[in-house]
């Protein structure tokens, strides 16, 4: 896990609204810094050596044994050819590596990734990134539903269209939409950001705990309990960096992006604690 | 869970067989328990397929009498056919227990089906001028060897691989459904209907019959309905995305359409390629790539969405 700061940039730029009082479970993390490092089995990889690996007559399993094999060989890039939308390719990688997929990905791709820059030029299927730690993700095509659940930190970026329940039950980290987004996006959203360059169908931020939710066009209808917010100076820098970091600009300026935050009126925002609710009732 | 795969060739003729068993196949782990095919072959002739069978594979093994039964009961249907001047031109017996029949015959065809599906143990599968419906228990290579799928000509097919979770492990239960009594029309579906028995009560009345306790029967049933009201395909499926609750993904087949239809949540997958001779559409994206080696675009339909292509 990388290091906690209390402080960080984006609480310099005004953008703490999603802490939760007490606590936090933001994580920040930098590729480029050392002191990330904190798995005792943490590879020290060269970016330089470049490997490949032909997913298409092989398992799953056998692909994913590979790219932990090369990792140990000091492998920094992988290139994984033909991985034709096959399941659970690059899960659980724990270290600082340049994995690209020339193809499509199947279901639960990318999961529990913390540290990895993936790049997947084909589209992924259902649960892409989930329980994502740190890191980025690129899918340059489409994304299925579920994309990026209970993600925790790094950044999710797909290019093109996702389909429903993205960032459910998100809790930290970034997740981009280049384009459409279907119904219950942000649904019980715990903390971190989703950005929708393009509409977002019904029930946007469905009782979402925290977290803030930004959409280019149109929104089809909000979800209970979120409403819309004002976007300070701080987040439209944040915002312009964040998507120029992958090429993308939000389609009417950043300025234009509607804001979802919390509305924070459920039952569950009320001061007591479970017990002390109990008596209550 | 389930698996359900289509796909369509525009104006032309394609082997359906083949390439529905390689999509079925690769989505063998969401189903294992059986496998089933909605073929719809080339078009042309005024005669009738009719596939049906007359006990289910596990009767087999309920006693030495089965056979002799299983032959009364094909002898019956035989009868039956004769007395409604229905002429059977071909017939081929499949397995022990299932049959194709290449029927002519110009009168109430309903009263046909009615008459020969009161023997017991006898189900028509299907009836139509293109839709051959084949299900077994089993996965794709089993059933597709057993019914000599491959090679199967035709335009456009739905297909079914089965997580048996509602009702039993048996050949009734099992999908594609044919929208009874229309002519080449099928059903397959991935999901749980939750107001099935509502919707069955009301449609018993009407005057529907049900071959199962399968909730995803109830959707063919649906669907025939609305079309005897007057609805065309795609209206049908409109309505029933609001109609039917619960979370669903299923698809329709008719001699020359393909139909999909997602529940208004969006609970579950679909995925679909689309070109300008050939739509694919498989719960997940390994089935699609089972037939197209090479990188493809898919996409997902969006939740409430109702889509139709024709051949």
């Amino acid at each position: 896990m990388a290091k906690l700061k209390k402080e960080s940039e984006s609480h310099k730029l005004g953008m703490h609204a999603e802490q939760l009082a007490g606590r936090t479970q933001q994580v920040f993390f930098s590729p480029s810094a050392d002191e990330n490092f904190v798995y005792h089995d943490s590879i020290e990889v060269d970016f330089d050596k470049v490997a490949e690996i032909d997913a298409g007559p092989m398992e799953i399993r056998d692909v994913n044994l590979r790219i932990r094999e090369l990792m140990k060989e000091g492998y920094g890039t992988i290139n994984v050819k033909n991985p034709s939308a096959k399941h659970s390719l690059g899960v659980g990688i724990l270290n600082r590596l340049n994995l690209n997929f020339e193809g499509s990905l199947g279901y639960f791709g990318c999961g529990l990734a913390d540290g990895p820059n993936i790049r997947i030029s084909g589209r992924v299927g259902w649960s892409c990134a989930e329980n994502m730690m740190s890191g980025t993700i690129v899918v340059e095509k489409n994304a299925g539903s579920t994309f990026g659940a209970a993600m925790r930190g790094g950044d999710l970026v797909c290019k093109g269209d996702v389909g429903s329940r993205t960032g459910i039950d998100q809790k930290g980290g970034t997740i981009i939409v280049g384009g459409r987004a279907g119904a219950f996006n942000g649904f019980m959203m715990q903390r971190g950001r989703i950005i929708i360059l393009g509409d977002a169908g019904k029930n946007l931020g469905d009782s979402m705990y925290d977290g803030t939710i930004y959409v280019g066009g149109k929104i089809e209808d909000l979800g209970v309990d979120a409403v819309e917010g004002e976007i300070t100076e701080g987040e439209e820098k944040w915002l312009e960096a964040k998507l120029g970091l992958y090429g993308m600009e939000a389609p009417n300026g950043v300025k234009n992006l509607t804001k979802i935050v919390a509305g924070k009126q459920l039952w569950n925002y009320d001061n007591l604690e479970p017990s002390e609710k109990k008596l209550v009732l | 869970m389930c698996g359900i795969a289509g796909l369509i060739h525009r104006g032309k003729s394609a082997d359906i067989g083949s390439q529905m068993t390689s999509m079925l196949q690769a989505l063998k782990h969401r189903g294992p328990d059986s496998t089933g095919y909605a073929l719809y072959g080339d078009k042309g002739t005024k005669d009738y397929i009719m596939r049906f069978k007359v006990a289910e594979q596990e009767d087999l093994a309920t006693g030495f009498d089965i056979h002799d039964i299983i032959i009364d009961r094909k002898n019956t249907v035989d009868e039956r056919l004769k007395d409604m001047k229905v002429k059977v031109k071909d017939e081929v017996q499949v397995t022990e227990y299932a049959h194709r029949y290449t029927l002519s015959f110009d009168g109430d065809l309903k009263r046909v089906i009615d008459f020969v599906e009161d023997v017991e143990g006898v189900e028509i599968l299907s009836m139509g001028h293109a839709l051959e419906l084949i299900k077994d228990l089993g996965d794709a290579t089993v059933v597709s060897e057993q019914y000599k799928l491959g090679g199967f000509k035709g335009t456009h097919s739905i297909g079914h691989t089965r997580m048996a979770t509602e009702s039993d492990v048996d050949i009734r239960s099992a999908h594609p459904y044919w929208a009874y009594p229309f002519n080449d029309v099928s059903v397959v579906h991935n999901g749980q209907l939750t107001n099935y028995w509502t919707n069955r009560r009301d449609l018993e009345r009407r005057g529907h019959r049900f071959m199962s306790d399968c909730d995803s029967e109830l959707i063919a049933v649906y669907i025939a309905h609305r079309m005897d009201e007057g609805d065309d395909l795609e209206s049908a499926m409109k309505r029933s995305v609001d109609h039917l609750d619960g979370v669903f993904t299923y698809l329709v087949a008719t001699s020359n359409q393909l139909g999909m239809a997602k529940d208004v949540m969006a609970a579950k997958p679909m995925v679909l390629y689309e070109s300008d001779d050939l739509i694919a559409l498989a719960s997940e994206e390994v089935a699609i790539r089972s037939i197209f080696p090479h990188e493809i675009d898919t996409f997902d339909p969006y939740e409430g969405e109702v889509r139709v292509w024709q051949s």
